[in-house]
């Protein structure tokens, strides 16, 4: 199985989220980029746009497939990675670094606690794997 | 499975037999068509006959639809000026004898492109002949007509700017689009105002506040006046609103600077002029053309050229993540289909002017309708609406009501234009004339001579 940075935090829709203060990083996981293929196109929001957990805030294409990307947390868009945009394969090259979408700041930062850790995370992805 | 018709096997479009029925029947698990039913409440199932007429023999029939059909004067059977968004213009023979080719006329969507590269491949050079016409980067497959592509253009438009606001029309967009458009966005956070057009037929831009999202003009517009398309790109993008220009005559654009060269984000309009007759109404070839960083928001169909897995070039149905199929309630519209037919009909003939021939064609309108109206301004107690440049169409002021006129002119073989009356009351002595190149100069002649007669 893929690493799974442990300082992040993971949801069932398969995105990570690191804090550092009260600025949260967003991006999707190694098994979602799996899943959908390669990356073909994506949607970011705006600087400023105010996110509310749960809710989409994006779009990601793939050859086969089109998924919405929800925000982890609730919180105010401060950057945008744009370079994404012109170079979405980034995503299936590397999803946890390099490949951070938005940043944000965080409505409430300890929102963060309720998410999954990385052991977590991959013990959702076995039980989910087992499902199939 | 037998079928009762075809002894070598199922046939493709053989209706199905009795053994056929009673077959699926049986694989169905029910006795009778009836049982199928069975859901609905008895109470609620319809027993009575049909009230449809009987059946009637083709030779019947074939009278029976003539005697409906004489019931009109037909355009071709009078002396026709009528335009108004509808255009009457030659289409040569050959477009319909190729349209006609059963791989044309029978085949269906080209999802599958394995099998479609005719299709697609005329889909694509559709699209090309459009954006080179307009001047923008990317056009879609077509649309269902000139007013739901100027609505949806309304729509994109919201997508684009990322929120509600008011859209400001001219006038001079045509009452029946603008009608559509506010039917489509009557649950939408979009207010519609209309700029007026002056007396040189013109619209009128007024300043523009960023709470504009988007501007329409038409051109040439709703009175056949050719706008300054220039003036009204030039003053809205500071504010990010979106220029948007609708055709109904896309012949004028032949001569016309093309909308890309201006700055217009969207072009949206109706393209039935090339290839299609005027048939009542309808089929007509709605289409959108934008510029490549909006093509994610562009609804129908879009035909891409791509390479297959040997390297030979073919075409697909591509971007389909915007469609109704892929996304549903995310898409970029409802509508999932393109009047491919008519479409075809735009492409052969466009493809058949080139673009001499195209110019060609709109001097010819140019020309004519130019006589037309210097010698019907002539006319005692008749004149011109407005003094701006006009194309193929334009707005008469007469002594009297322009219905009562149309009507007595009719009664003698010419109907001499759309009164614009029904569009607007306070146009009620207005006439809008529309000249092309099927008419001769005896035939102009004619109109002269008889509205002069009408209006005496």
């Amino acid at each position: 199985m893929a690493e799974y940075p442990d300082e992040y935090s993971y949801t069932k829709e398969h995105e990570w989220i690191s804090v550092e203060g009260d600025i949260a990083t967003v991006g999707i996981t190694d098994h979602a980029q799996a899943e959908l293929g390669d990356i073909v196109y994506i949607e970011l929001p705006a600087v400023g746009d105010k996110l509310e957990a749960g809710q989409p805030f994006g779009t990601i294409e793939s050859v086969k497939a089109v998924s919405e990307l929800y925000a982890p947390v609730s919180g105010e868009v401060t950057e945008v990675h744009e370079d994404l945009v012109d170079r979405p394969e980034m995503v299936n090259e590397d999803p946890h670094g390099a490949a951070w979408m938005a940043k944000m700041k965080l409505a409430d930062p300890s929102a963060v606690d309720g998410l999954m850790s990385a052991s977590d995370y991959r013990s959702f992805l076995e039980a989910d794997d087992g499902e199939h | 499975m037998t079928t009762t018709n075809d002894p070598h096997g199922p046939g493709r479009y053989q209706p199905l037999g009795p053994d056929d029925r009673r077959e699926m029947l049986e694989v169905v698990g029910v006795g009778s068509l009836d049982e199928l039913f069975s859901s609905i409440p008895a109470g609620l199932q319809f027993r009575g006959d049909l009230p449809v007429e009987e059946a009637m023999s083709e030779p019947e029939l074939i009278r029976h639809l003539g005697e409906l059909a004489a019931t009109n004067g037909p355009a071709t059977g009078m002396l026709s000026f009528l335009g108004a968004g509808c255009y009457p213009h030659f289409v040569p023979t050959h477009v319909d004898a190729l349209i006609q080719r059963q791989e044309f006329m029978t085949s269906y969507t080209p999802y599958q492109a394995e099998i479609s590269q005719g299709t697609l491949q005329a889909i694509f050079e559709f699209q090309t002949l459009v954006a080179m016409l307009t001047g923008m980067e990317v056009c879609n497959a077509s649309m269902y007509d000139g007013s739901s592509a100027v609505a949806e253009a309304v729509l994109m438009a919201r997508r684009l700017v990322r929120r509600g606001g008011r859209v400001l029309w001219s006038e001079g967009l045509h009452p029946a689009y603008r009608e559509v458009a506010e039917t489509y966005a009557q649950h939408l956070d979009v207010e519609f105002e209309l700029m007026p057009v002056d007396t040189d037929g013109r619209t009128t831009i007024p300043a523009i506040d960023d709470d504009v999202i988007a501007v329409i003009v038409q051109q040439p517009n709703f009175f056949g006046v050719l706008e300054d398309l220039r003036a009204a790109g030039a003053a809205l993008h500071e504010v990010g609103a979106k220029f948007i220009v609708a055709i109904t005559e896309p012949v004028a654009w032949a001569l016309t600077v093309p909308a890309g060269e201006l700055g217009a984000d969207i072009v949206a309009g109706e393209l039935q002029s090339f290839g299609n007759g005027q048939n009542y109404g309808g089929p007509l070839v709605g289409f959108m053309a934008t510029r490549m960083e909006y093509v994610r928001n562009l609804p129908g169909r879009l035909a891409g050229q791509t390479v297959d897995a040997d390297g030979r070039r073919g075409f697909v149905l591509t971007l389909a993540t915007r469609e109704q199929h892929i996304r549903r309630a995310k898409a970029t519209s409802n509508i999932c289909t393109n009047t491919a037919l008519c479409a075809l009909a735009t492409c052969i003939h466009l493809s058949s002017l080139g673009r001499t021939g195209v110019r060609q064609l709109a001097l010819q309108n140019l020309a004519k309708a130019t006589y037309a109206r210097q010698e019907l301004a002539a006319i005692d107690g008749i004149e011109a609406a407005f003094d701006g440049p006009f194309f193929n169409e334009f707005v008469l002021c007469l002594p009297m009501a322009a219905g009562e006129a149309v009507d007595a002119c009719a009664a003698n073989g010419v109907i001499p234009g759309v009164p614009l009356g029904r569009f607007d009351a306070q146009r009620e002595h207005q006439l809008l004339v529309c000249v092309t190149e099927v008419h001769t100069r005896a035939d102009i002649d004619k109109l002269v001579q008889t509205l002069a007669g009408v209006c005496s």
